[in-house]
């Protein structure tokens, strides 16, 4: 029995800042899906909201926020919280309730208004919540955590931060023409290494903003995707949200320190290796069908992580292929040819939804000036606070 | 005055100063910060554990710097008005098997620091509020003499 799904509608509110509430950006995301399926909105039967912890109670029961805002219709609702892998477990979530049976049109969306600066934790006093104690004890900021990942690929595989800056030249020309992109202009590795230095050895423009924005997909049954014309749509093969395990070794955000191996040993994969080997797993594809990727680049340097940890190469050797232009549109594996979080900015709730949203027009052959040409394979990948991850594989 | 500990009974103050984490009874593995009530090795069910002493030295795993001040709970050290100071930061691993983050040690940055590189726990001054100086462990390159003439 296929375990498939479709992708019969995508749609985004532009990222940007703003101004204005997260529902607004939601609903203008959740009509332009509708509209881009064909679906009216009184079949949606399953609402999923992708939770926002910035907006207040609305925020966190972002699911019937939306679905008051399109106006009640009497669908079920969930709202789903996972950190930056919100969106792709609120998909997983409708993926799931379509397979079984239990609903055939589900509308996600994620949307968020996001303040200026470093992302911080809520207001009070918490002495045993490692997000706040890594701020109090520490100073420890999210990009502190990207540059230790960053200054590894230095030390360990000989990564400079011209390569670094070169992710971002590549990342800013793919986004040029993105009309969802916030930041669509060149920039050259001088720019970028002569930009401030945050956290060693990452400078401003290695590390990504933050972004009001909103997306939602209409995910439906197969069958009800056939009965309304759409004969071949791009489907969801995969969704990994799968936890790390025991021990995990490799220092997480927003963690003071790591599992201990010392008993336990090693595992066989890191926890971003598992997020795609999950995800190949369950399609029973690998990495060398694909033929696209969007994944989380937080700061420069993890989306080299990432083009490693999906298996698009052997580790230590990504900053190889980023030189060849193995990783630009046009490349042997474009990897974010939407510009990625570089031309973005993070809009926690709505981003694994974005990146689903850029596969879905890749696969469709509608990503007009960024389009790679003849993919039929795509993958996401991003990773959040607190063990929280996803890795979507799509195809047509 | 003595410093008191920014958080209580997470590290010993003294000449000798140490992380405190705690053994599980059953299956051995040590946790920091202490694990409490329940084994989070999936493999074990044990609900005991024993306090204990990490070592005061370990392997960088990684390192970087905070060259703009961190937002709120962060305390800064400067009084009022006093410029921002950057300060460095780095992920050790101990020969228990696990990496603990800290900063570095006051005087030290970057530039002092290599991946693989050995480095001591020490004690020092975090910020200073009404109840005075609360104190922090961190980490401090072992710098054995003549390693700076190495290449």
């Amino acid at each position: 029995m296929s375990n498939d799904v479709a992708v019969a509608g995508v749609g985004m509110h532009p990222w940007g800042k703003w101004g204005k509430s997260f529902v607004t950006y939601g609903v203008h995301a959740a009509r332009a899906a509708l509209a881009d399926a064909g679906v009216p909105w009184t079949d949606v039967d399953f609402v999923v909201g992708g939770e926002t912890v910035r907006n207040g109670y609305g925020g966190y029961v972002a699911g019937a926020t939306f679905a008051q805002a399109l106006g009640w219709n009497g669908a079920r609702v969930a709202t789903s919280y996972a950190a930056c892998a919100t969106g792709a477990q609120a998909l997983d979530t409708a993926r799931a309730r379509i397979l079984a049976g239990m609903c055939e049109v589900a509308l996600v969306v994620g949307a968020d208004t996001t303040p200026k600066g470093f992302l911080a934790p809520n207001a009070g006093e918490r002495w045993d919540d490692p997000d706040w104690l890594r701020f109090r004890l520490l100073g420890m900021t999210n990009p502190a955590y990207f540059a230790l990942y960053a200054r590894r690929r230095m030390d360990l595989y000989g990564a400079t931060q011209a390569d670094f800056a070169q992710v971002k030249v590549k990342n800013a020309k793919h986004g040029l023409h993105n009309p969802n992109a916030r930041y669509r202009k060149e920039v050259s590795v001088e720019d970028v290494l002569g930009s401030a230095v945050v956290s060693d050895p990452l400078h401003l423009l290695d590390i990504c903003a933050t972004s009001d924005g909103a997306a939602a997909v209409v995910l439906t049954s197969l069958d009800y995707a056939l009965r309304h014309g759409l004969a071949s749509p791009v489907k969801v093969k995969a969704i990994s949200t799968v936890t790390p395990t025991f021990p995990n070794t490799i220092m997480d955000m927003p963690n003071l320190s790591t599992d201990s191996s010392a008993v336990v040993g090693v595992p066989e994969r890191t926890f971003k290796e598992s997020i795609g080997h999950a995800a190949y797993e369950e399609a029973g594809i690998g990495p060398e069908d694909v033929d696209v990727a969007e994944v989380y680049d937080l700061s420069t340097a993890l989306e080299l992580d990432w083009v490693e940890d999906l298996g698009l190469c052997k580790r230590g050797e990504a900053e190889a292929l980023l030189r060849a232009g193995d990783t630009t549109i046009g490349g042997r594996i474009p990897v974010n040819p939407s510009g990625g979080l570089a031309c973005f900015g993070e809009a926690v709730p709505a981003q694994a939804l974005a990146q689903v949203c850029e596969l879905t027009w890749q696969l469709r052959g509608q990503a007009e000036g960024r389009q790679v040409e003849g993919a039929r394979v795509g993958i996401t990948a991003n990773q959040g606070l607190f063990g929280h991850g996803s890795s979507v594989l799509l195809a047509v | 005055m003595t410093a008191t500990p920014a958080i209580e009974g997470w590290f010993t103050t003294g000449a000798d100063p140490a992380l405190l984490g705690t053994r599980c009874t059953t299956c051995t593995t040590v946790f920091f910060p202490k694990a409490d009530g329940f084994c989070r090795n999936p493999a074990c069910g044990g609900e005991t554990f024993e306090e204990v002493a990490l070592s005061r030295r370990g392997r960088i795993w990684s390192y970087t710097d905070a060259q703009y001040q961190p937002p709120p709970p962060f305390i800064p050290p400067q009084a009022e008005g006093d410029p921002y100071e950057p300060f460095a930061l780095a992920a050790v691993e101990l020969p228990e098997g696990l990496v603990v983050l800290g900063q570095v040690a006051r005087g030290y940055g970057v530039d002092d620091l290599t991946v693989g590189d050995e480095a001591e726990l020490v004690v020092e001054t975090l910020y200073t509020d009404e109840t005075g100086e609360r104190s922090i462990w961190r980490w401090k390159p072992v710098q054995e003499l003549g390693q700076e003439a190495d290449a």
